[in-house]
């Protein structure tokens, strides 16, 4: 699968990183924008901008039609129901927060148990955390095994009678391990706990279906999918969602309000207080239709191959670790090598033109489970190419020689 | 700036083979630093007697910036005293802040110079420094390695 000629939609792959052409293989952490994003944002600003839902003018009534387009865009996109059940956040980050705000802290209580995995990333442990001190539910852990594999049997005998919600990563940030969420999802469903899954990192690299998965709630973030910062989408259905309270209060999010009496907006606008970000959702549109008019089979066959590339290549280096190496896995590959500490390979590549990620990855549990202090993460996106995986090599062999 | 100019023979052979490593039983002040941004741990030992560094180790983990800085500063400061030692840390700021080689002569410590070029790596090679000052700073007993 050949993208090469996507390339020139990304500027930023013609400039420089410390004087030689940027290799940028640190797409899990962010994806760089195409043209057609930063182009749709810009015309949006100079040429369609007002506040929706409120305007009487036709300017706002075309700003909103935009805003609201970008909605139903977001749900076609993973297959969901209804634009209701598509929530414009701020992130992965807020989705999960939000999801642990109203529909946990509302309706559980001490003692009430939320099973999560040993992979996955601080922003589905830290609001349960905090949900742990507000109110005192417990966490349980689903452990990994060394090739980067959730325990599905150990997972199974997770389930209690106070078991409330499964949140799961569906890609891992570090390992790359794609989890079979829907056979996992199906065993909460049998338990009847439903399940929360997070797929910021599994959303911009393959097709998802919402409703063939059938996970209760789904959150990704737009930055990773190529698309403007601050702004992510969680879904949830509908029938969640209606006995969900608000997340925040304010304008847009009500339907009448006096000082003794509120009644609240119905479906997705009840969880988005105050002026969106308007752009963002447009922007984030944008990205959608970028990734879908490559075809997100296409996007997955393409870093597969990049995968298959870089993994025996990568073997070869004497001394070099791969951490994680679980099938199916996207295009992430963590790994270490024997005498030079990860933040000095991350300096060496970063000196060859080669952005890539050296730490823990928001995963400290998953390092502590590997017990190595950090990784070296590569990640790719649909701009990567075979000539990046020969200068990572490269940079590599020489970060070697350099602390021989 | 070629690599090898941040990455100094000497700078590569202490993150390697860090000198005076492993805890001190005459330690009358330990304290513990961490960089938690690239997991660096270490742990500082220090004997002072009357405003003077009679001995110094410290033990760890982390990247060879971190531990050559602080295997080199364990070099440097033996026998200085805290005052010496502080004025020293500024110096050393100095110098892996700016790139600039101060006036006073920094021996060893020199070798930290391309740092500056790696903003990110700042706390990498001071972190050492930071635990040193904060050991100075802390009261304790002597530290048991039981």
């Amino acid at each position: 699968m050949n993208l090469d000629h996507l390339r020139h939609d990304f500027p930023v792959l013609q400039t420089t990183n410390r004087g030689k052409p940027v290799v940028y293989l640190d797409s899990a952490a962010s994806a760089q924008k195409p043209k057609h994003v930063t182009q749709t944002l810009s015309n949006f600003y100079l040429q369609d901008y007002a506040n929706i839902h409120r305007g009487i003018y036709e300017l706002s009534e075309r700003a909103t039609r935009l805003y609201d387009d970008a909605r139903k865009t977001a749900q076609q996109f993973i297959h969901a129901g209804h634009p209701d059940e598509i929530i414009f956040t701020s992130g992965t980050t807020e989705g999960i927060n939000l999801i642990a705000q109203t529909f946990g802290r509302d309706q559980w209580q001490a003692g009430d148990e939320v099973i999560i995995s040993e992979m996955e990333h601080h922003s589905n442990i830290v609001p349960w955390y905090l949900l742990k001190q507000q109110i005192g539910i417990e966490l349980k852990i689903i452990p990994v095994d060394d090739a980067g594999n959730l325990d599905r049997e150990v997972y199974q005998k997770l389930f209690s009678s106070r078991t409330k919600l499964v949140a799961l990563t569906h890609v891992s940030n570090v390992l790359g391990t794609i989890n079979p969420v829907k056979e996992m999802i199906a065993i909460a469903h049998a338990n009847n706990v439903p399940v929360l899954l997070d797929g910021a990192q599994a959303v911009p690299h393959m097709p998802v279906d919402v409703q063939e998965l059938d996970c209760d709630f789904y959150v990704f973030s737009s930055h990773k999918l190529y698309g403007p910062t601050g702004i992510g989408v969680l879904y949830a259905k509908k029938s969640l969602l209606d006995n969900m309270s608000p997340w925040q209060g304010g304008g847009d999010m009500i339907e009448t309000v006096a000082f003794d009496h509120i009644t609240f907006a119905k479906g997705a606008q009840k969880f988005e207080a105050g002026t969106p970000n308007i752009a963002g959702a447009i922007g984030l549109q944008a990205a959608i239709q970028y990734m879908q008019n490559i075809g997100m089979q296409h996007v997955y066959a393409h870093e597969q191959e990049l995968l298959a590339y870089a993994t025996p290549a990568l073997l070869q280096i004497k001394g070099l670790r791969i951490i994680g190496e679980a099938k199916p896995k996207v295009g992430v590959i963590s790994f270490v090598m024997d005498d030079i500490h990860p933040h000095d390979i991350g300096t060496v590549l970063d000196h060859e033109g080669i952005a890539v990620r050296a730490g823990h990855h928001c995963a400290m549990p998953l390092m502590e489970r590997f017990k190595v202090p950090a990784t070296v993460r590569v990640s790719f996106g649909i701009y990567n190419h075979a000539a990046d995986i020969d200068k990572l090599i490269d940079a590599l062999q020489l970060a070697k020689r350099l602390f021989q | 700036m070629a690599l090898r100019e941040l990455y100094q023979e000497i700078i590569v052979d202490h993150g390697k083979r860090p000198r005076n490593f492993g805890a001190l039983t005459t330690a009358n002040h330990c304290k513990s630093g961490h960089n938690p941004l690239c997991g660096d741990k270490l742990t500082i030992y220090l004997h002072e007697e009357n405003g003077v560094i009679c001995d110094v180790q410290f033990e760890g983990s982390g990247c060879a910036i971190s531990v050559a800085s602080a295997s080199l500063m364990t070099e440097t400061i033996k026998g200085k005293s805290v005052a010496d030692v502080e004025q020293l840390f500024a110096l050393f700021h100095g110098l892996v802040t700016t790139g600039v080689e101060p006036a006073e002569n920094l021996g060893k410590l020199a070798v930290f110079a391309g740092v500056a070029e790696f903003p990110i790596r700042v706390k990498c090679a001071t972190l050492a420094w930071h635990t040193l000052k904060a050991a100075l700073a802390d009261d304790q007993q002597p530290v048991s390695t039981e």
